[in-house]
């Protein structure tokens, strides 16, 4: 976990997902504070690689590229959302099972694309 | 070794498969002969075969995965060349070459495959892109080479359709795409014989690996009206059989690297070379038309004879 913060979030868009639930990431404002992981992408990798989480502890990554555009797929939590150069992508997370999840760009990005992957590690 | 399936083995064990029951496999032996007991050499009149070739990956380097890397689609070419039934034609289901970030290198590689395909015996072949070839570019360069990314053609009573899922770097048809196959699909038909040919599986395999195509269920939910629907396709570097309602799809082996079955190891990479089994999991395949392009029986090629 490189950068952390503490952050009030009044009217932007995330996607949302659980662990566990069957429904896909939606569109939802974000109305409370959340702890906010922000997160790079660039070709062949994610920054940081490994993200751990607190289970039960609702958190909101912010996803930005510092080149071209990416995806990011966190199949466990049925999510995936494009990360365009210039914007930031906001995605909330709510884990609730201990555990590895892996998570990957999913815009194929250039020759390492196969090496951007990440994990989210959710601790008790 | 080959193997052989035709529709309706692929139904039966599809559906056995499905009841949970083990060891079923798809039958093998040395010579490709089809259930129906006939040579694959003894076709009857107004059947055909088409040969499809995927994922040849050409410029890939990688001692480890393929100490033949530049000798192996050459191989698979005289192997072609050698089979005593020459298909109607050949299709390239994509990943013509390996990947570059380099847009000279790409159209060098895009040559040299072109240059060696040009050794086919068969001239009519039709040729798609993969991600490898199209996505970093939109397809420029490969339009350059190979003309349009999604296209249609008849053969013998079967209408092919070739989509597009790799020239857009998000794997995806796209609407503008999807409204065209729409358009296409309206002017046949509901039994007409339609065999669809792609680089992705249009059903989420295994989305964790990029095994899918973002709106491929837009295109199946488009042919479901249709009776007579075949799905051949690549990407995966293996067989896999799988139903989508009454549309199978069928993926191909690669020519370059095999890859591990969808989920089967934490991480995606090719499987190591086998020096005791040169070229395992690589090869090609044969389909044959029956039934007017209702039914494809199926037979695997090795690289090489020997």
């Amino acid at each position: 976990m490189k950068i952390i913060k503490l952050a009030v979030i009044m009217g932007a868009f995330i996607a949302f997902a659980t662990l566990g639930e069957a429904a896909a990431a939606e569109a939802i404002p974000v109305v409370q504070q959340e702890r906010v992981i922000q997160v790079t992408a660039k070709v062949s990798e994610y920054s940081p690689r490994e993200i751990i989480l607190k289970k039960g502890e609702p958190v909101i990554l912010e996803l930005t590229s510092q080149d071209r555009e990416h995806g990011f797929r966190l199949t466990d939590f049925g999510i995936r959302a494009d990360i365009k150069p210039g914007q930031v992508t906001r995605v909330r997370i709510l884990p609730q099972q201990v555990g590895r999840f892996s998570f990957a760009c999913d815009v194929f990005c250039g020759v390492d694309h196969e090496e951007m992957v990440g994990e989210i590690v959710v601790v008790d | 070794m080959t193997t052989t399936i035709n529709r309706r083995e692929f139904l039966e064990l599809a559906a056995l498969a499905g009841a949970g029951i083990a060891g079923v496999v798809f039958a093998s032996g040395l010579r490709p002969v089809s259930a129906a007991g006939r040579s694959a050499q003894g076709y009857e009149e107004g059947e055909f075969v088409f040969l499809q070739m995927s994922d040849t990956h050409w410029g890939f380097t990688g001692p480890a995965v393929n100490p033949d890397a530049t000798v192996t689609l050459e191989k698979a070419v005289a192997t072609v060349n050698a089979l005593e039934q020459q298909p109607d034609f050949i299709v390239f289901t994509g990943d013509l070459t390996h990947t570059t970030d380099d847009p000279q290198e790409r159209r060098t590689r895009l040559a040299q495959f072109r240059d060696i395909v040009s050794k086919l015996k068969v001239k009519t072949v039709h040729f798609m892109a993969g991600e490898h070839d199209a996505s970093l570019d939109h397809g420029e360069a490969y339009r350059e080479f190979f003309g349009d990314l999604h296209y249609t053609f008849d053969h013998k009573g079967v209408h092919f359709i070739v989509l597009d899922n790799v020239s857009d770097p998000t794997g995806s048809i796209g609407d503008a795409q999807l409204q065209w196959l729409r358009a296409d699909l309206a002017r046949l038909d509901r039994e007409s014989p339609i065999v669809v040919l792609t680089h992705r599986p249009l059903f989420d395999l295994y989305p964790q690996w990029d095994w899918a195509t973002r709106d491929g269920a837009d295109a199946v939910q488009t042919l479901m009206p249709y009776e007579y629907v075949t799905v051949f396709y690549g990407h995966i570097h293996q067989e896999h059989h799988h139903m989508t309602g009454h549309i199978p799809h069928h993926s191909a082996k690669g020519l370059m690297f095999p890859l591990p079955a969808p989920g089967s190891v934490p991480k995606k990479a090719p499987i190591p070379w086998d020096p005791a089994h040169p070229y395992k999991g690589l090869g090609f395949r044969t389909v044959q038309a029956q039934a007017g392009g209702k039914e494809y029986p199926i037979t695997e090629w090795p690289v090489t004879k020997g």
